[in-house]
């Protein structure tokens, strides 16, 4: 058998998304806001499933899931209706989770929707099958490892948590897709405002993968769209090994260690779970008006396709800049402020989506705590053209003003970019410019706007230290001269 | 045995008595507990009792915080009694079951919350079915309890202890719960009062849930009037309860009972037929001889309801697939019993606990329940008997554009030996099939005592169309004038 084996990959997703952003849970009016609480104080009668206790349906989450159909372009059921889906775990407190479902009798909140990606300069579409609303589970907590616990905790302040589960069909064809899809998703959920994706545990996927003809492997639980990609990868080598070698792949569930970087086999999947889904008695089936669906799809917002589309014509970008700006919402709205006081979009985009992402991802900087200012780039960026910064300085001053959110001339008086403003030394450069230049003086005198490459030949001979006012100055002055005496 | 006072004052008169003398409410409440120091280990009616010092704080503290507002407390001072099934917070609740047996909730039920606001006083938590399963009271993991009228006889179930409680003057008034007869059943064995209210009327908030679709908490008591009393405290729209119905608040039922009362408005009264001829002769003659009463007032005409297997049939389904869903979050990891959990897998350490902690019915309605819901049988089973109840409810809206009220036999038996309905289960079921009707279909359902035969009470069930809880009242307090089965108290 060839070792190159030109097999197609098929990628199926299944995503858990928290409504983070509603202020209470799915069906009780405990806060939702649990992070960082005290294990087992976010919680009341109902989300912990006491007996007795009764769910009351959140219409603000109903109101999101709605909105998300709608940007994922589904079909939006007219009625809300609930499911009791079984299975014993200790972090699910009534030993159903409710769920939504589709089937006869049965139905979720919305399906059949697409996400329009693209993916090195391809677009393509990836089919949604499905989006049903339901309650986030408790979390077990180990002391040290699973296997090393003496005993389980269990942290009930996440349970009740709304979520959407938002389903696709095997659409994706590598993990490359697969991040681009889930990049895109994310995006949308954000710009919707019904999610911040930058909390812990906000988002897990489950990600199925095949190859055309052989077993279906499901690795649950990931928790980043950088490890879907990896483990993805991952799975992708370890399949074709074993197909490499004539072996089978097994229906099975595996588990994403990611700090170990691999794949964990859970358990086989020769039966399918049956969760005895019922209609949830406690919670009759919601209509849903059309007035109430065109009410939320009237006051949606600017969606991440709607703004690339904007980005091109109003500022001239092309799509790559306009997609890696808009896809990460942070950016964009920065890139936004800073185009208000700064005219060269092209030159603020790649600064922006370059360097200046790269030192916040470096740092690890949470773009909600950012000390950087939009004027703070302005202003470098202006030291650029004007020639007071090469390209080299800005480089190296870039990082110190994303991480401290420094003034730039600050910076550049306490780091020893000291001016230079001796004008007898000034001067000399200047003159070596012009002799070693005689055509770019010439078009500096023809065209006032080319002295700024003049300067900007000054500056790179003085490491950028020269004072910029007056090189200004001089080279004016010696430009006058010149074309004064008219050689 | 000589009582400070006489226990079988009715409510309606007792609430007059308290406000005009509050310290009146202690003497009350020493007859009472006097009649339970009595009666109590014979007939085992409950299985939590308040203490008595606890019941004197309690009346001490609703006297002092609620002096300028005693005339319009509507239950002021009133003990009552509440099924173990509803949640009462700093109580136990135990739905007479080991997994329950030392479980507090940190909550209390609407209804609890309503009848406190009312000054009502809990004086404890009856006996019943292990988690409402059962109409005998006798799956009870603790004790059974006895007909007072007979304490060879059970008492019905799965409300008996309720219904013993008040039948046997250790208190005027109780909740019961109903999800195919669990009100009316006991009510009918103890010849007592029992309304089982129209679904949604009456909050579920609190009430440990059984089959969610059909459960219904509602009074028992030994009068209309009383009964009436208690339903105008409990019922009314819950935000808390998805499933309870908003509509316009404020009915007065005792008013709206007067009303008709002394209106007399002829009824179109069905009797149903097949319930008749099914049930034993004594029941039946009773029941007719009642329906002869009714019938010199109202215009009656028979009619006829088939299928009484499939209603049993649809009942049971519904009942036992909704049972192993709401059932399933007794698995000792937040409460209920501790087991010893080392070297257990999870699903080893629940399937121990269930075991161990849930008796036989219960154990077996959880697994029938979870069969019928399981891929390949929930089509067969499940869905058709939903098909079934539609239709069931269907025929009765056409029933209820012809009749105001449709009555039978409330059941279809005297109440049997202890132990007796053991030795055949299937029979059990059937026997609730006058009495499961009205949950299938969501209507108000009304036990009223008609007769004694052999000392055994017996009686006359009435269903009316949803919120029709006034015509149930109405020939309920009819009946009462004309048979004088009014606050009477069995001699134990």
């Amino acid at each position: 058998m060839s070792s190159d084996l030109n097999l197609k990959t098929i990628i199926g997703l299944e995503i858990h998304v928290q409504l983070t952003k509603l202020k209470t849970k799915l069906f009780c009016a405990t806060s939702a806001d649990y992070r960082g609480g005290k294990p087992n104080t976010h919680v009341c009668p109902v989300c912990l499933g006491l007996p007795g206790t009764l769910p009351v349906v959140n219409r603000k989450a109903i109101e999101y899931a709605i909105a998300v159909a709608k940007a994922l372009n589904c079909e939006i059921s007219d009625k809300i209706m609930f499911v009791r889906k079984h299975y014993f775990y200790p972090d699910l407190p009534k030993n159903y989770q409710i769920s939504q479902y589709i089937g006869p009798g049965f139905e979720s909140i919305a399906k059949n929707g697409y996400v329009k990606i693209s993916v090195d300069g391809k677009s393509k579409i990836v089919r949604i099958r499905r989006i049903n609303v339901e309650e986030d589970p408790g979390r077990i907590v180990y002391i040290g490892s699973i296997e090393k616990s003496p005993y389980s905790l269990i942290d009930y302040n996440r349970s009740g948590v709304a979520l959407l589960e938002i389903v696709t069909e095997p659409d994706i064809e590598s993990p490359k897709e697969a991040r681009a899809f889930l990049e895109k998703l994310m995006a949308i959920l954000e710009y919707l405002g019904v999610t911040d994706p930058g909390l812990e545990g906000a988002f897990r996927v489950d990600a199925n993968i095949s190859f055309e003809g052989f077993g279906r492997v499901e690795v649950k639980n990931i928790g980043s769209i950088k490890d879907v990609e990896k483990a993805l990868n991952y799975e992708i080598i370890r399949q074709k090994r074993i197909i490499l070698q004539g072996g089978k792949i097994e229906r099975e569930t595996r588990h994403w260690d990611a700090d170990k970087g691999i794949t964990i086999s859970l358990r086989s999947k020769e039966f399918e779970e049956d969760y005895r889904y019922f209609p949830d008695p406690d919670l009759p089936p919601l209509k849903i008006s059309k007035e109430f669906i065109e009410k939320i799809i009237s006051s949606l917002p600017e969606l991440p396709d709607e703004r690339i589309r904007r980005f091109l014509k109003q500022y001239g970008l092309d799509e790559y800049r306009a997609t890696v700006l808009v896809l990460n919402k942070w950016l964009a709205d920065f890139f936004e402020e800073a185009a208000k006081i700064y005219g060269n979009y092209k030159k603020l985009a790649d600064l922006l989506i370059t360097d200046f992402l790269r030192w916040i991802n470096e740092y690890n900087i949470d773009y909600r705590k950012l000390k950087v200012k939009p004027e703070h780039v302005v202003k470098i960026l202006k030291l650029w053209d004007d020639g007071v910064l090469s390209v080299k300085m800005v480089k190296e001053i870039l990082p110190h003003v994303v991480r401290d959110g420094i003034d730039v001339e600050e910076y550049i008086k306490v780091h020893g970019y000291i001016r230079i403003v001796d004008k007898n030394y000034i001067q000399e450069v200047v003159a070596e410019v012009f002799d070693e230049n005689p055509k770019a003086v010439q078009d500096a005198i023809e065209n006032p706007k080319a002295i700024n490459y003049l300067i900007g030949l000054v500056m790179k001979k003085t490491g950028g230290k020269a004072d910029p006012q007056i090189t200004r100055e001089i080279v004016l002055e010696m430009l006058n001269k010149k074309r004064d005496t008219g050689s | 045995m000589k009582l400070g006072k006489p226990v079988n004052i009715p409510v309606y008169k007792l609430v007059h008595e308290f406000r005009s003398d509050p310290s009146k409410v202690f003497e009350y409440i020493d007859s009472v507990y006097e009649v339970i120091k009595k009666v109590e280990d014979k007939i085992k009616s409950f299985i939590t009792i308040t203490p008595i010092e606890t019941v004197y704080n309690y009346v001490d503290n609703l006297i002092k915080s609620n002096k300028h507002r005693i005339d319009r407390l509507k239950l002021f001072g009133v003990p009552i009694a509440i099924k173990d099934n509803i949640s009462t917070k700093g109580i136990r609740t135990t739905c007479a079951s080991k997994m329950l047996e030392n479980y507090v909730p940190p909550y209390n039920a609407t209804v609890i919350e309503k009848i406190m606001n009312e000054g009502g006083v809990i004086i404890g938590k009856t006996n019943m079915d292990e988690f409402a399963m059962g109409s005998t009271t006798e799956t009870s993991a603790f004790y059974p309890t006895k007909n007072p009228w007979d304490l060879t006889k059970v008492p019905g179930g799965s409300s008996g202890g309720s219904a013993t409680a008040i039948a046997s003057g250790e208190a005027p008034l109780a909740l019961g719960s109903d999800t195919g007869g669990s009100i009316r059943n006991p009510a009918s064995f103890c010849g007592v009062y029992g309304l089982k209210p129209t679904y949604g009327l009456v909050s579920r908030y609190g009430l440990i849930a059984y089959a969610s679709s059909m459960d219904q908490i509602g009074p028992m008591a030994r009068n209309v009037t009383d009964l009436a009393m208690l339903l105008n405290v409990i019922a009314g729209y819950d935000p808390r309860d998805s499933t309870s119905v908003p509509i316009k608040q404020g009915v007065d039922y005792v008013d709206e009972l007067y009303k008709l009362y002394y209106k007399e408005p002829k009824l179109r009264i069905g009797i149903i037929k097949e319930f008749f001829d099914g049930s034993e002769e004594p029941v039946r003659k009773a029941a007719l001889k009642a329906v002869d009463v009714l019938c010199s007032h109202h215009k009656c005409s028979d009619i006829s309801l088939p299928f009484p297997r499939q209603i049993i049939a649809s009942y049971y389904i519904i009942a036992m697939a909704e049972a192993s869903s709401n059932l399933a979050r007794f698995d000792g990891v937040r409460y209920g019993i501790k087991i010893n959990l080392d070297n257990k897998s999870w699903d080893e350490a629940f399937a121990e606990v269930r075991t161990r902690g849930f008796g036989y019915e219960v154990k077996k309605r959880i697994a029938v329940g979870a069969y019928i819901l399981s891929a390949g049988y929930r089509d067969m089973y499940y869905i058709r008997a939903l098909k079934f109840r539609r239709l069931l409810k269907e025929k009765f809206d056409q029933i209820f554009k012809s009749f105001d009220v449709v009555v039978s036999p409330t059941m279809p038996i005297l109440p049997p030996k202890l132990g007796e309905f053991f030795e055949d289960p299937i029979r059990i079921y059937l026997a609730d099939v006058n009495t499961v009707v009205a949950n299938l279909i969501g209507s108000p359902a009304i036990s009223i005592p008609i007769d004694f035969y052999n000392g055994l009470p017996i009686g006359l069930q009435a269903i009316a169309k949803q919120f029709s809880e006034p015509i149930l009242l109405y020939i309920a307090k009819q009946l009462e004038d004309r048979t004088g089965f009014k606050d009477i108290i069995a001699s134990v």
